[in-house]
């Protein structure tokens, strides 16, 4: 039920955020990148790609590790959890959280994983079968695993209140909030949640390839074009958003210094047996979500899109909207085809950004898309440029290789 | 909307055996499924034992295109899965798959798979720019276990939520909590969960031995988990799956399915401590068991039996003991706990949801479990853990602990059905 013009008193409130993608190492830097439509896109450098049939990614530059995190951490940690621990710090600075200030179990940490520590694990991996288990790393045990970041937020922070962990590959990051949201309802005053992946090594490469949905494309341009006519499979970046979560009364107890908004409403489904004749769980999750918000379709005014860049996806995610909302009835965009896909990291990355997008009240454009393919022509996708519009709530979806759908309903402080 | 959650179905695919019925077999016997490293050759490694599962995937009714496609601990959720939907008198035809979930924990994935197409693509570790062309176009699935959900899910035609939860060596018993809430909050009326694991490969050997976590007890493979013994050293790595069929109760008693045990209350915690180390006190498992028993509204005098994480570790069975004497305070020495990893071994994040089985067997059977190869007690270990023999006792309560890497500690109480057990 709808209260005090659609908020929810249960809902939690978003206070502080963490970013760390191709185009920006904190959010505010993100944001502008993201509404100048500036691509982080770009040939692999962290390991020559040549070989490979897929050789763009969403890569992250000039990240300094050791400016951020001490010797200590370094030894132990893959690049994605030191992303993680950034974000994370980040978005308590944001929300001006003084862990010590509050429970140590009144906060807890969940977030998605896709893979974990790729990169250390391979090396690992190379260790053990070029040279023998005797050279296998003490950190081994845990630097890879898909824990990793929960393990080391919670640790670093004394945070010792329900946490977890979710993988539902690109589903992952909006599983997760709807996770922290259980936990804030049954109790807990603050979680930190999001995701933060990548896997940008040889081995986490290849197996990317495997799915077969990876742009062949040497042109970052053409690389990665959901919904259009000449959509070719997407580009992987890294990166991801790390939120504080916590529940309205608290935030407010301590004088949080904002609200981004509320997490209105969450839902997750899955598809069908590749071999049965029943539609996919896009569309039911939308509307599990809306419901769950107390929100009509009618009063959602953008929707971040799931944007697999694979043709029969777009075409299934363009016929889940417009069943919605009604053709052309809703702005659409997918400003992930700037940092790339980020697996577990896109679903909070995609929530930061809406949230962005209700404190601004502009809408960042879709970048190098163009014509639109058939069966997408419906959709008003926002293109190029940034778009202004009065906006109050915001739809965010992502779909995880496998069948994972999920959709999470944010609204305006 | 606040629902009560039953067991209606269990399956296990444990080492000594396929299937609950050889699973609580071996655990009232006090037999123990350890022994020497089969599937590889463990000489090169300082811990040498584990509990392996006889485990034939067609046997079980899977297709050679599963069983290719799948990791093993994916093939063990789904057999296990099978076997849970059936032993709970599913008609999978008449559910409305949009109101089933599907829930696996696992801590580490498709660990065998990735090391097996890792060999392949790097020469044996020679090439870092790994070749794609010979790796199996499955690489994805064992790249991200969300697959073991999906896997189940197809199998049982699910499209309700659908989850992996990986925390580490708590992933059991979170995954079984994470399919309790989707029924309580009306999410679902019917979840498939549990969790799966199968981490003996090289790398998971290597990775334990670098951090001594596992035992060198390589003489005596049969007796080398030893749990709360003086002489313990390590824990034995295992693999397994359980996994449960759980609904809302009043679904159960509409269709007349007998219940195993209700889920009444669940909390973890973090210790925030140190990825691997575990505080001596025991205060954070301990919050997590009261709060678990305040979620039940439940006096610690309730529980007859706690299911020990008991890995076998110094330092793990001192903290557990502290524990639960922190959060059971006196009743802690009148409560039988007892170890099973010192049978089956430890399955990393399958484990805490083949303890629930346990505890669901050991509810409807009056039956509490021993801890095999407990001979000479740690001093600082007092409590009784059940040795060698188990022993009849009506269960109307029973709390299964965990502790994993990344400092999770989970608690959950099942409590004996009204009416009569199963």
């Amino acid at each position: 039920m709808s209260e005090r013009g659609g908020q929810k008193a249960d809902a939690p409130v978003v206070t502080g955020l963490g970013v760390v993608a191709a185009t920006g190492l904190d959010a505010e830097t993100y944001w502008k990148a993201t509404l100048d439509g500036r691509s982080g896109i770009g040939r692999i450098a962290r390991f020559d790609p040549a070989q490979y049939p897929s050789r763009l990614a969403g890569e992250i530059r000039d990240f300094d590790p050791a400016a951020h995190l001490p010797d200590r951490l370094l030894a132990q940690t893959d690049h994605v959890t030191r992303f993680s621990l950034t974000a994370a710090a980040q978005a308590l600075a944001d929300a001006a959280v003084d862990p010590a200030a509050l429970g140590d179990y009144d906060m807890g940490v969940v977030t998605a994983s896709s893979a974990g520590g790729f990169e250390f694990g391979q090396k690992e991996l190379e260790k053990l079968w070029s040279k023998g288990g005797d050279h296998v790393s003490a950190y081994q045990s845990f630097a890879w695993f898909y824990a990793v970041n929960t393990g080391q937020i919670s640790i670093r922070h004394g945070m010792r209140g329900p946490s977890g962990v979710l993988v539902t590959d690109q589903a992952g990051g909006l599983d997760a909030i709807g996770q922290a949201r259980r936990h804030l309802r049954a109790g807990t005053a603050l979680a930190i949640t999001g995701g933060v992946d990548g896997s940008l090594c040889p081995w986490g490469w290849i197996g990317q390839l495997a799915t077969g949905r990876i742009s062949e494309s040497d042109d970052p341009a053409r690389a990665y074009l959901p919904f259009d006519r000449d959509a070719n499979g997407f580009v992987p970046g890294e990166g991801g958003a790390i939120l504080v979560v916590e529940q309205r009364e608290a935030a407010l107890r301590r004088a949080a210094p904002r609200v981004y908004g509320e997490i209105s409403g969450y839902a997750a489904t899955f598809d069908p047996a590749p071999d049965r004749d029943r539609p996919p769980g896009l569309r039911r999750a939308i509307e599990l979500a809306l419901a769950d918000a107390g929100c009509p379709a009618a009063e959602i005014d953008v929707v971040f899109a799931d944007a697999a860049g694979v043709p029969e996806l777009d075409l299934a995610e363009a016929r889940a909207l417009t069943g919605v909302f009604g053709a052309g009835r809703v702005p659409v965009t997918a400003p992930k085809t700037m940092t790339g896909r980020l697996a577990a990291g896109a679903g909070g990355l995609d929530v930061a950004t809406a949230l962005l997008s209700l404190r601004d009240q502009v809408i960042p454009p879709t970048v190098n898309v163009g014509p639109l393919a058939d069966g997408c022509g419906e959709l008003d996708l926002v293109r190029d440029a940034a778009r202004p519009a009065p906006l109050r709530r915001a739809l965010v979806l992502a779909r995880g290789i496998g069948g994972f759908n999920a959709a999470v309903v944010v609204t305006a402080p | 909307m606040h629902r009560r959650v039953v067991i209606t179905g269990l399956g296990v695919v444990a080492p000594g055996g396929i299937g609950a019925k050889a699973f609580w077999e071996l655990l009232t016997s006090g037999r123990t499924a350890t022994r020497t490293i089969s599937f590889f050759d463990p000489s090169p490694f300082r811990s040498q034992v584990a509990a392996e599962c006889d485990f034939d995937p067609a046997a079980h009714g899977l297709t050679p295109a599963q069983t290719i496609r799948m990791d093993r601990a994916a093939q063990f959720a789904v057999v296990a899965a099978a076997e849970a939907v059936s032993d709970a008198g599913l008609e999978l035809a008449e559910l409305d798959p949009y109101r089933v979930g599907t829930v696996v924990g696992s801590a580490v994935g498709a660990t065998m798979s990735l090391e097996r197409e890792y060999v392949i693509a790097s020469e044996h570790g020679r090439r870092w720019l790994v070749d794609n062309a010979r790796t199996s176009p499955h690489l994805y699935d064992y790249y991200v276990p969300g697959s073991f959900a999906a896997e189940v899910a197809w199998s049982i035609g699910a499209e309700g939520p659908a989850a992996v939860v990986s925390t580490g060596c708590t992933s059991g018993l979170d995954a079984v909590a994470y399919a309790a809430e989707l029924i309580r909050e009306g999410s679902a009326d019917v979840v498939v969960g549990g969790a799966s694991d199968a981490p003996i490969s090289p790398i998971t050997v290597a990775c334990f031995d670098a951090i001594k976590a596992t035992t060198p007890r390589n003489d005596d493979p049969a007796h080398a988990s030893r749990p709360f013994d003086n002489s313990r050293n390590g824990f034995v790595l295992g693999e397994g799956s359980a996994m449960f069929v759980l609904e809302d109760l009043e679904r159960a008693r509409r269709r007349g399915a007998p219940v195993y045990a209700e889920i009444v209350g669940f909390a973890s915690r973090c210790n925030a401590f140190h990825m691997t180390g575990l505080r001596p006190d025991g205060r954070e498992m301990a919050e997590a068991i009261r709060n678990a028993l305040d979620t039940a509204r439940m006096d610690p005098t309730a529980i007859g039996y706690v299911n020990a994480h008991g890995s076998g570790t110094k330092q793990n069975d001192r903290h557990e003991t502290a524990a639960v004497k922190l959060a059971l305070r006196e009743h802690a020495y009148a409560t039988p706990m007892s170890s099973i990893k010192s049978m089956v071994g430890h399955s990393l994040g399958a484990i805490g949801a083949i303890e629930v089985a346990a505890c669901a067997l050991a509810i409807t059977n009056g039956v509490v479990p021993p801890t095999a190869n407990l001979h000479e007690p740690d001093p600082e270990c007092d409590l009784d853990y059940v040795p060698l023999e188990a022993r009849d006792r009506r269960l109307d309560a029973v709390l299964s602990v965990g502790s994993g890497f990344g400092g999770f500690q989970s608690a959950m109480l099942l409590a004996r059905p009204e009416g009569d057990a199963r």
